[in-house]
């Protein structure tokens, strides 16, 4: 476990699915993470209720709570932070049970989506809010997925280098938060 | 009569999109950076140095500072001996609707709040003032939501204490908690009506945060940093950098009071024509 420090993360550091952290442990991830926000979860629940295919592989996979900025010239991703976890959080506990493993945010999460947490073992993560320009750094390729029309709540696939995150809700359903 | 096209409007509305994107506020940076320096908590300083690389880097690389590039919000004060020739909301809405693509900032509106759609880059939420004078001045405050969706508003009575009126402006923060990006600036509107307290509060976060500050400023700005609320809320001193609080004069039989918060992010960038 490294400590954090966001100054020298172009440094190599966990590649590792990060699951099984405590709540407030603080890690890189390398790997592949999926872009989706409010109207794409929408789509998903009611594909899932519909009995359709789904866009991506939701089995074992992190979804980053994102709406990036339209791509500059050059570069591979725009300004691309985290938004309001908590809006998604209708959404949530049926994207667990259907193999959803890990989140990305910002902010608190409902009762009812860290029981879920918990049932399904997943892990929800929190990153530097309000840090877009930063954060796009860490950002190695981005790919449109699915639901195009949505423009920038379209999904997206990126590979991550060294991505910071926090673990904010743990397999336990411990917050960071606190759990009142 | 000193007269103005419309089309240097809009060229000078391409200009704010620029600076209030990709730059912070010169006194949003510095009250930063002293939470920077005064803060204890070791993450919660971790944060704030992560907050000021990123608008470093943000200004380095042509960067948004946040991929919330807002509602963009631009409060217009017209001199009243100034002449503009064309249609100056259009030539606003133009400006915004240029410089957003050409800078690749986020077409985050969407025309029909309820039908939603396809997003595009306007219009702008417009506030026209008419005042003496042969100038113009434009302002630009991109407004992101994740902190505009935790803004409130109460009508109280016109015989509610002051305490009552300091618990909800506390409790709208608390109730905020870590979800809109703090530390936050907060700005309260006091008086008026429901529409015009919550125009003041928006207003109020124009306000220079290192502005003198009443005794019920400090006082409140206190005890929101007692929350502990702290930077992404993981706890610290550091849960709000200023708020401001405009007034009004108001009717007899109420008392609106309005709380506007933003994050960290505040970014607005003006011009004198």
């Amino acid at each position: 476990m490294k400590k954090m420090n966001i100054l020298k993360a172009g440094q190599r550091a966990v590649v590792c699915f990060p699951l099984g952290k405590a709540a407030g442990q603080e890690l890189f991830f390398s790997g592949i993470i999926y872009v989706a926000r409010d109207q794409a979860h929408k789509r998903l629940v009611g594909a899932i209720k519909k009995g359709s295919r789904l866009p991506f592989e939701l089995k074992n996979s992190i979804i980053y709570y994102c709406g990036p900025t339209q791509t500059p010239k050059s570069k591979v991703i725009g300004s691309c932070g985290p938004t309001t976890s908590s809006r998604m959080d209708e959404f949530t506990p049926l994207l667990l049970k259907h193999g959803l493993k890990g989140m990305i945010g910002k902010g608190n999460r409902s009762k009812e989506v860290r029981d879920a947490i918990k049932k399904y073992k997943g892990t929800y993560f929190i990153t530097y809010a309000g840090c877009g320009a930063l954060l796009s750094k860490y950002v190695k390729s981005a790919n449109k997925v699915a639901y195009g029309d949505l423009g920038p709540e379209a999904i997206l696939k990126l590979e991550v280098e060294n991505f910071p995150l926090i673990v904010a809700i743990d397999v336990n359903g411990r917050s960071v938060y606190g759990e009142d | 009569m000193k007269e103005i096209k419309a089309v240097e409007i809009t060229k000078a509305v391409i200009k704010l999109v620029k600076r209030a994107n990709f730059s912070l506020r010169n006194d949003v940076l510095l009250a930063l950076r002293k939470a920077y320096r005064y803060e204890k908590n070791r993450r919660a300083k971790t944060i704030l140095k992560a907050i000021l690389d990123n608008t470093a880097y943000a200004k380095e690389e042509n960067l948004a500072i946040c991929q919330d590039t807002g509602m963009p919000v631009v409060f217009v004060q017209i001199g009243q001996d100034l002449k503009i020739s064309g249609n100056l909301k259009a030539a606003i809405n133009k400006g915004i609707e240029a410089g957003y693509k050409k800078y690749f900032l986020r077409n985050s509106i969407v025309m029909d709040p309820l039908l939603r759609g396809k997003s595009g880059f306007s219009p702008s939420i417009v506030h026209m003032d008419i005042v003496s004078g042969n100038k113009i001045k434009i302002t630009l405050l991109p407004k992101g939501f994740g902190c505009e969706n935790k803004s409130q508003l109460k009508m109280f009575k016109p015989t509610s204490g002051l305490d009552e009126i300091k618990k909800f402006i506390i409790d709208t923060i608390k109730s905020a908690g870590a979800d809109a990006c703090p530390p936050y600036v907060i700005g309260v509107g006091i008086g008026g009506t429901a529409d015009y307290a919550s125009i003041m509060a928006k207003k109020a976060l124009l306000i220079k945060l290192s502005a003198k500050h009443s005794k019920l400023e400090e006082d409140l700005l206190k005890q929101i940093n007692k929350t502990g609320i702290g930077p992404m809320g993981l706890g610290g001193q550091t849960t709000a950098l200023a708020l401001n609080i405009l007034t009004y004069p108001t009717h007899i039989a109420g008392l609106p009071v309005s709380v506007n918060i933003s994050c960290h992010a505040l970014r607005s960038a003006s011009v004198i024509l």
